[in-house]
């Protein structure tokens, strides 16, 4: 069965859309703001003889020329770390302040996690959980390596995360990178839609919904929490964030994004949504030759 | 109050000084702080805004801000010293972050010898300063930058890169 074609009724080009799924893609680079500023890791790229291209709406983010991209000085010393473009997203929109206490729920391998400890200038305090002890290792690996020291990592099920060691009640903000069908990183794993199935979006979608809903509850009213996927299926996104909406003490914000979106999706296979999902953002592969994604921002109480 | 042996699955925040020392043998905050100061020259003021956690007996851990002690969680901040031994050592990464503070016992490196430090060689080198543990510091984009941590004895510098953070560099030409 071809998966993406259930998609061609939400997708204006879906051509483009098509034939972009099909592309691999660029390889990007964050650069760390722990352990350096743009210009000197740009410095030590120029030094080194890798060519690179700026990111035009994220200042920390470098397309590299090169294959070897850890092999750089720049890697080793975590002043560089590897991530999806479409995918430092999140951390942005969440932007936690320093002295801000951030709640990654499913945070391995590190990628938004440490960037999050970043935004807040190494100054919050970022506990960042998975469920998975051995993506845990490869998250505690790359915030060594990137020189955070304000995380705390846990391993535990988000769905019924307990605040108890800690001696605070609530977060100011919380991230929620959903495990999903990952259908938006067909880029980079052309095998990605292999094993995909409506029973797995159907049992991933109540994983999912219950991670947010545990989100909302540990964040303080006027708190944040951010919700993203790496899919397109209307069923984790959309259908998520509505179900919370009605559930838990919280609405949906606009947020301001340099990059192209479209909207959240109304109306699935004659299910109706809340008409705030339009305030959430989907990201095509063809509209900035990226991964597929998906972010909301949601506050919480008042 | 945590107990008096050390626990694997928990971390216990580092006493104060000695006086408040619970658990034998544990390293004491002021300890920290004097041996970063005696050895490496980093002013005890960059550790102002951090506590000072031990996991497991000897594994000591730097997180910038302060949580209730004790901790159940699989990590808190950064691994960066170990106290098991008679010599203290710092981790790559805790060099990473705080040598760059350092006035004393680096040792600079030329591009070449940079290069096989982080490949994980042992390789002689010119130094006539302290034996022991040193930073391995490079040029890099016009500052020095610190690579991590060398055991120098018998005129080598033993790199302490470990195996997961070494790398085979591409060529700067
Ligand atoms: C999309 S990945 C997260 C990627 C990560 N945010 C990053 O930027 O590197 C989803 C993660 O959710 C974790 N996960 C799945 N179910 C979970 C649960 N019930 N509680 C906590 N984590 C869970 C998975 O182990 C996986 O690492």
């Amino acid at each position: 069965m071809d998966v993406l074609e259930r998609y061609e009724s939400l997708v204006d080009d879906f051509s483009a859309f098509r034939a972009a799924c099909e592309r691999p893609l660029p390889s990007v680079v964050r650069v760390n703001g722990i352990k350096a500023t743009p210009e000197r890791a740009m410095d030590a790229l120029d030094d080194e003889g890798v060519e690179y291209e700026p990111v035009e709406w994220h200042p920390g983010l470098l397309r590299l020329d090169s294959t070897s991209p850890g092999r750089t000085w720049g890697a080793y010393h975590g002043w560089l770390h590897g991530q999806e473009e479409v995918s430092t997203l999140p951390a942005l929109v969440c932007d936690p302040d320093p002295g801000e206490r951030v709640w990654a729920a499913c945070a391995a391998p590190g990628g938004k996690a440490t960037q999050l400890a970043a935004l807040a200038g190494d100054e919050g305090t970022i506990v960042a959980n998975d469920r998975s002890l051995g993506r845990l290792s490869a998250l505690r690996f790359n915030a060594e390596r990137l020189g955070v020291t304000s995380m705390a990592v846990t391993n535990r099920d988000a769905r019924n995360y307990s605040l108890k060691p800690f001696d605070f009640d609530a977060f100011d903000r919380a991230l929620v990178d959903a495990p999903c069908s990952c259908e938006g990183t067909i880029r980079k794993n052309p095998d990605a839609l292999d094993e995909w199935s409506l029973e797995y979006i159907d049992s991933i979608a109540a994983t999912q919904e219950s991670i947010l809903r545990r989100a909302v509850q540990a964040t303080r009213s006027g708190g944040s929490v951010v919700y993203s996927t790496c899919t397109f299926a209307p069923e984790e996104n959309e259908a998520v964030l509505d179900s919370v909406l009605s559930a838990e003490d919280c609405r949906l914000v606009e947020f301001s994004c340099d990059l192209e979106t479209r909207p959240g999706v109304t109306e699935w296979q004659g299910e109706a949504f809340d008409e705030s999902v339009r305030k959430a953002k989907r990201i095509y592969p063809h509209l900035n030759d990226t991964g597929g994604f998906f972010c909301a921002k949601v506050e919480v109480g008042g | 109050m945590s107990d008096r042996t050390n626990d694997g699955s928990q971390l216990d925040r580092l006493p104060a000084t000695a006086d408040e020392r619970v658990v034998e043998g544990r390293a004491t905050r002021q300890e920290v702080l004097d041996f970063w100061d005696e050895r490496y020259a980093v002013a005890p003021e960059i550790f102002e805004n951090y506590s000072f956690w031990e996991k497991g007996g000897g594994k000591l851990w730097a997180f910038r801000g302060a949580v209730a002690s004790p901790l159940e969680a699989e990590a808190l901040g950064m691994t960066f010293l170990r106290t098991r031994q008679e010599h203290w050592k710092p981790t790559t990464n805790a060099v990473q972050r705080f040598g760059r503070h350092a006035e004393k016992n680096v040792v600079e490196l030329a591009d070449a010898e940079a290069r096989r430090f982080v490949a994980g060689e042992d390789q002689p080198i010119d130094w006539d300063g302290d034996w022991g543990y040193l930073i391995a510091a490079h040029d890099l984009a016009g500052e020095r930058e610190p690579l991590g941590v060398g055991l120098f004895i018998d005129g080598e510098l033993r790199s302490q890169v470990p195996k997961g953070r070494r790398r085979e560099l591409i060529d700067g030409e």
